[in-house]
């Protein structure tokens, strides 16, 4: 396609934000300009990026829509756009819920309106940016530039302990940024590119593998998050106002794992492979660990934070799979999540606007008096219980089943977090919708009004969409990952034979594909070194 | 051909049109188009009994694709076989009557859409469970049921006691449904496919698979069955994740009546016979069934025996004819069992919405103790409490006689250890089963009023809205043992007696299975019994005291209720105080709640209460960013006295960024110099 789109897309809100900029006049009315401007921009932004759903060619893993021009030469380095099934949801996601942000800002803002907006368009154009970016040093710049909006929205417009709390942020990711930056240079000193594209297929020596996928690791698990680099996010959370936090839980964590199916995986296979134990102890740590510290919080934004630590466990769970499964899944995952965390955390901002406190002792009897409410929240708690029917479910299943495939254990104790995460949300819906009245304030609260109504629709439709008709998301996923599979196991095969000779037991011992069929029939969980072996006679068939 | 979808989604479409216009057009529309979608799914669902079971018509009809992922495909289909039809037809003709019956029954409440509506949605997920061809479609409807079973425990969400209870019951099935999961991603991996065709179709080639769980090998069959079991455990409330049920009498009666005695609570038993042909392969699976089922029957009787709650006394026998069910299972007596859930949906949802009556007339009182005296006031109730509790005791010629029996007659030709195990635990079950049953009718109706004079002024028979679907079920519960009798207990395999009966004189079989020859049974080959297992066909030749016994314990039962209660009061006082400890174990349930409660609950609680404040708040924050952030903060406070807020805070980011952004460039120049003499792999390029 030779029209920009991606570009388009991805620097229109930038545009905006110089726009207002520009607004003069006294500060109500520049307040009200900048609403209608940041509301404007935004929506005509996610319009323009339909088209690149709707046009998205679902037969192929390749790259669409790309742009590229030479930017340094000599480094390798270019602005390359382009989006493959990986990425397009998360720009349509990043497209989708900024002018419901700006919606959800229209009365709780009431300070500094246009710099807020300001910061919300800069926030949209570098998040759109970062997952369009086909070059490494793009990427980068846009990863760490969606920081400084988020940084100012929490430390300007946050709560009582801001500083606190967009310090922690600051400090966990200025970590891992700098170790992946040197990863980074190193990397295009390397290979003599930073396109990813290249990069994906360059084979880097095994050992270097290791030590580049930490650095990229430390980055991106602070994203995540990751137990133990999880802290900052509950914290960010119950000091961001409800936009931000509506950003933060849908696309910011996005981006680590964006970050792993871009770059871990696909270009350090073998490390991904030799680390992967390491992940998913750390996944099913996170997943029952901060299912367990949900189950306890008072607070009902950082109950919903420590739910999302969780949810993302389930996340990395599935992306270390390495299978077909397990990858969808956690893709999957990560959209249905930032539709359903980034609802949920506007449920609690309705109530927040009108109680100003999150306790949710404080609450209860919703039901009563905000019926609609009160369905909103119980769908969307559904959702991210994981109901069948909800999008929530299809994620969670499929990565689950994808680490079963892998190793039975991991799977069944990330599966117990399941329960956990049943526990937390149906206590949480029953201090705060459900219960006996318990006081005056929040039992004469009013309804969802129109503006509100009108936030809570496509999100509520989506979650139910997406539960009962996930093909239309997974069938234009699949190609891709089929290819990154490929990327990621192609290069692990062909070292294989000596390297598991040794650590397999003997009935495991590579098999000739038609001999011995009663042992393979008898040994039927099949492990990575398998899955691998049969990703890779089937591109052999490809070719 | 397309009956299936209408009796499968009009409850659907009920429940949408009451659900969304329901506060538009009123309370009288809700009820109307729900009470009207469920006597049409009914209808559609008698039809296909006809066309589908009489006719030998099992057909699948397709709706759509679900997802795709890798080599796992799984479609939204109806599947329309024996099996589902006989389920369909159970859960439509009792939903029909307890939507009817809640026309009367919530008159008072402010809230009858949303009731109404969730009745249909609970019917409707119910039925996709029953109607499933695939076993993600069936957990969908697995969890479906669990969810409107939530929000109808939770109904009166202003209960605090409700609000808990509907909690208990979602996160006891879900870790019930948890083993569900399990077992569906073992199937996939031992078979390939989850679709049920796939699965039945190669069990024969899958029975000497090990798989491996938790590092060890196991029989994957065995495996497979055992995990679903789990979830049938949680759904059906047997023993060990039976702890929701009770609870989930905080509900309106009707939801008791139609979730948690007829339908919902026999998914479990559904699962096992829709999985019968791989079960057949699991021997140690069918014991497990076997014994747990049993002491399920035993166990919950007990308590029965002892509790006040009319409600709860209702529930703890449900739990007890479950175990009926899942002990016959155990023995492959497939058939049996089903029939044993038809007939005790049709008399134990009359015995719940009698009871439903019952309190009704008194004005919301449960409590036993406080009843009494009215049975002439209210005699229709009265009446059908008494066919209920006939059918439920096992009384000749009333459904339960036949199904029961049937049950326990196959225990025992099944010939084996567990079998006879679960023949005595039933019967011990039976004589409680009759007690407790008279207990209530007599506790209930007869003796002086034990209840304030206002109420007693104010007992009333129900109205006509309420006594038709009573009398619906009381048909039922009298004569679907006597009519269904002989398509339920039709041996599959009638050559098989003849090689396996022995005790039986020859020629008996012989006529016996002649006669049946050419008539197939309800099932068709939707349940699979393997010839050496076919309880059912033996079931016919036990000796004559095996048969009898059922029966005679039962009378047994229901004249000792009458001396303890009605002619001899002071027996019970007495008993309680000779067996003390024995009566606090029955009275306080066993101690399951208490147990749970130290182990589970507590444990999770501390458990999230230290990773918190410990391990969140002291380790990880304590060692990490806190000590730089205090550090950080001692600045701020400074630079603060001169720059405070926004400006600062963005300032400092943008240094930040800034700093970063330049340390890059610098070393990307710098670095590239260095880099380049330590790896000696770049001049090789």
């Amino acid at each position: 396609m030779d029209f920009p789109i991606l570009s388009l897309v991805t620097f229109l809100p930038l545009v905006g934000a110089v726009l207002l900029t520009l607004l003069k006049g006294d500060e109500a009315s520049v307040s009200s300009k900048s609403r209608m401007i940041a509301l404007a921009v935004t929506t005509v932004t996610f319009i323009l990026s339909l088209p690149i759903m709707i046009y998205f060619n679902p037969a192929t893993a390749d790259y669409q829509f790309v742009e590229k021009e030479i930017w340094f030469e000599t480094y390798g380095i270019s602005y390359h756009m382009g989006v493959d099934g990986i990425s397009l949801f998360f720009v349509m996601l990043s497209t989708f819920l900024t002018p419901l942000c700006v919606l959800a800002s229209w009365k709780s803002v009431e300070k500094r309106v246009r710099e807020y907006m300001i910061a919300f368009l800069l926030l949209e154009t570098f998040m759109i940016g970062t997952f369009c970016a086909l070059d490494a040093v793009l990427f980068y710049l846009f990863f760490e530039a969606v920081l400084i909006p988020m940084y100012i929205i929490i430390g300007v417009w946050g709560g009582a302990r801001r500083v606190y709390a967009s310090f922690k942020f600051f400090l966990y990711t200025l970590l891992g940024s700098v170790l992946m930056l040197v990863a980074l240079i190193t990397m295009i000193l390397h290979a003599g590119t930073a396109d990813i594209t290249v990069l994906a297929g360059y084979a880097f020596a095994p050992e270097m593998q290791k030590w580049l996928w930490l650095a990229f690791f430390a980055s991106f698990a602070v994203k995540m998050p990751m137990w133990p680099v999880h802290t900052w996010l509950p914290d960010a959370h119950v000091e961001a106002p409800t936009a931000g936090s509506v950003i933060l839980a849908g696309v910011l964590l996005k981006m680590g794992g964006y970050g792993f199916l871009r770059f871990s995986l696909p270009m350090f296979p073998e490390a991904s492979e030799y680390f992967a134990p390491m992940v998913f102890a750390l996944s099913v740590i996170a997943i029952i660990y901060t299912s367990l510290v949900a189950l306890v919080q008072q607070d009902m934004k950082k109950m919903i934070a420590y739910s999302s630590v969780a949810h993302m466990g389930f996340v990395t769970l599935g992306i270390f799979t390495l299978n077909t499964q397990g990858i969808e899944g956690s893709i999957f995952q990560m959209i249905s999540h930032g539709v359903i965390s980034a609802a949920l955390f506007l449920s609690v901002g309705v109530v927040y606007d009108r109680l100003h406190t999150r306790d949710i002792n404080r609450y209860g009897n919703l039901a009563k008096n905000m019926p609609i409410y009160a369905v909103v929240f119980v769908i969307l708690m559904l959702g991210s219980v994981g109901l069948p029917g909800t999008s929530g479910f299809v994620g969670e299943f499929l990565a689950l089943l994808g680490a079963y495939k892998v190793n039975t254990m991991v799977a069944t104790f990330a599966a117990v977090g399941v329960v956990l995460g049943a526990t937390y949300m149906l206590h949480l819906t029953r201090k705060v919708v459900f219960g006996p009245k318990v006081n005056e304030d929040a039992a004469a609260m009013p309804d969802l009004d129109a503006r509100e109504k009108f936030i809570f629709l496509p999100l509520i439709i989506l979650v139910i969409f997406l539960g009962v008709a996930p093909s239309y998301v997974l069938d234009r996923i699949a190609p891709s990952v089929e290819n990154l599979i490929g990327q990621a196991t192609s290069v692990v095969v062909e070292k294989a034979p000596e390297a598991s000779a040794d650590t397999q037991k003997p009935e495991d011992l590579p098999l000739p594909a038609d001999a011995k069929k009663e042992d393979v029939k008898k040994d039927i969980a099949h492990d990575k070194k398998h899955d691998a072996k049969k990703v890779k006679s089937n591109e052999k068939g490809n070719k | 051909m397309m009956l299936g979808y209408f009796a499968v989604f009009t409850p659907l479409v009920a429940f949408l049109l009451a659900g969304l216009l329901g506060g538009k057009f009123g309370d009288k529309f809700s009820q109307f188009v729900t009470c009207a979608g469920v006597l049409t799914a009914a209808a559609a669902s008698v039809k296909l009994f006809f066309t589908v079971i009489l006719g030998s018509n099992p057909h699948t009809l397709p709706v759509m694709t679900w997802f795709t992922s890798g080599d796992f495909t799984v479609d939204w289909a109806i599947r329309v076989d024996q099996l589902s039809v006989i389920m369909m037809c159970v859960i439509n003709i009792v939903s029909s009557c307890v939507h009817v019956y809640s026309v009367g029954y919530m008159s008072h409440d402010d809230s009858k859409s949303r009731f109404m509506a969730y009745l249909s949605l609970f019917t409707f997920a119910m039925l996709m469970l029953v109607s499933a061809d695939n076993l993600l479609q069936l957990f969908f409807g697995w969890e479906g049921v669990g969810l409107a079973s939530y929000l109808l425990i939770g109904f009166w969400y202003h209960k605090d006691s409700a609000t808990a209870a509907s909690i208990k019951a979602f996160v006891v099935n879900r870790v019930g449904d948890l083993g569900l999961l399990l077992g569906m991603f073992t199937t996939f991996i031992v078979f390939g496919t989850i679709q049920f065709d796939g699965i039945f179709g190669s069990v024969t080639a899958h029975t000497a698979d090990t798989f491996n769980f938790f590092g060890y090998h196991v029989h994957a069959l065995t495996l497979i069955c055992l995990l679903l079991f789990v979830g049938a455990v949680g759904k059906s409330a047997q023993l060990g994740l039976h702890t929701w049920l009770p609870d989930a009498m905080e509900g309106p009666t009707p939801v008791s009546a139609l979730i948690h005695a007829a339908t919902m609570v026999t998914a479990g038993v559904f699962l096992v016979s829709r999985f019968s042909p791989v079960f057949e392969y699991a021997p140690v699976a069918l014991m497990v069934v076997c014994v747990l089922g049993a002491c399920t029957a035993f166990v919950a009787a007990t308590i029965g025996m002892t509790q006040f709650d009319i409600k709860r006394v209702i529930a703890y026998s449900t739990m007890s004819q479950l175990g009926y069910m899942f002990f016959a299972l155990g023995v492959s007596a497939y058939s049996a069992a089903m029939f044993h859930l038809v007939t005790h949906a049709f008399f134990k949802a009359l015995l719940f919405l009698g009871a439903g009556s019952v309190i009704h007339a008194m004005s919301d009182e449960q409590d036993m103790r406080k009843m009494g005296g009215i049975w002439k006031k209210i005699p229709v109730t009265y009446a059908m409490m008494w066919i209920g509790s006939l059918a439920l005791a096992g009384v000749p010629f009333f459904a339960g006689y036949y199904s029961k029996d049937l049950i326990l007659e196959s225990e025992w030709a099944s010939n084996s250890a567990v079998g006879h195990f679960a023949y005595y635990m039933g019967i011990a079950a039976a004589l409680m089963t009759a007690f407790y049953s008279w207990r209530l009718i007599i506790m209930t109706f007869h003796g002086k009023p034990r209840a304030d004079h206002h109420t007693m002024e104010h007992v009333h028979e129900s109205p006509a809205v309420m006594i038709v679907p009573l009398v619906v079920l009381a048909i039922g519960a009298i004569f679907s043992g006597s009519t269904l009798y002989e398509g339920f207990s039709k041996p599959k395999h009638s050559e098989a007696v003849a090689a396996v009966g022995h005790e039986q004189p020859a020629e008996t079989v012989d006529a016996d299975s002649a006669s049946h020859m050419n008539k197939e049974d309800f099932f068709g080959k939707s349940i699979v019994v393997l010839p050496e297992h076919d309880t059912v066909a033996k079931a016919h030749h036990v000796e004559q005291w095996v048969k009898l016994l059922p029966t005679v314990v039962g009378m047994i039962g229901i004249f000792l209720a009458y001396l303890a209660y009605m002619f001899i009061p002071s027996i019970p006082a007495t008993v309680v105080k000779i067996f003390k400890p024995l009566h606090t174990l029955f009275f306080r349930k066993w101690f399951f709640d208490e147990i749970y409660n130290v182990v589970f609950v507590k444990t999770a609680k501390c458990l999230g209460e230290f990773f918190w404040k410990r391990g969140d708040g002291q380790m990880i924050d304590g060692l990490g960013p806190n000590g730089v952030a205090l550090v950080s903060q001692k600045i701020s406070g400074v630079l603060s006295k001169f720059q405070t807020g926004f400006v600062f805070q963005y300032a400092f980011m943008m240094m930040i960024g800034l700093v970063l952004l330049v340390t890059w460039v610098a070393q990307a120049m710098g670095l590239f110099e260095m880099i380049s003499q330590i790896l000696p792999n770049l001049d090789a390029r």
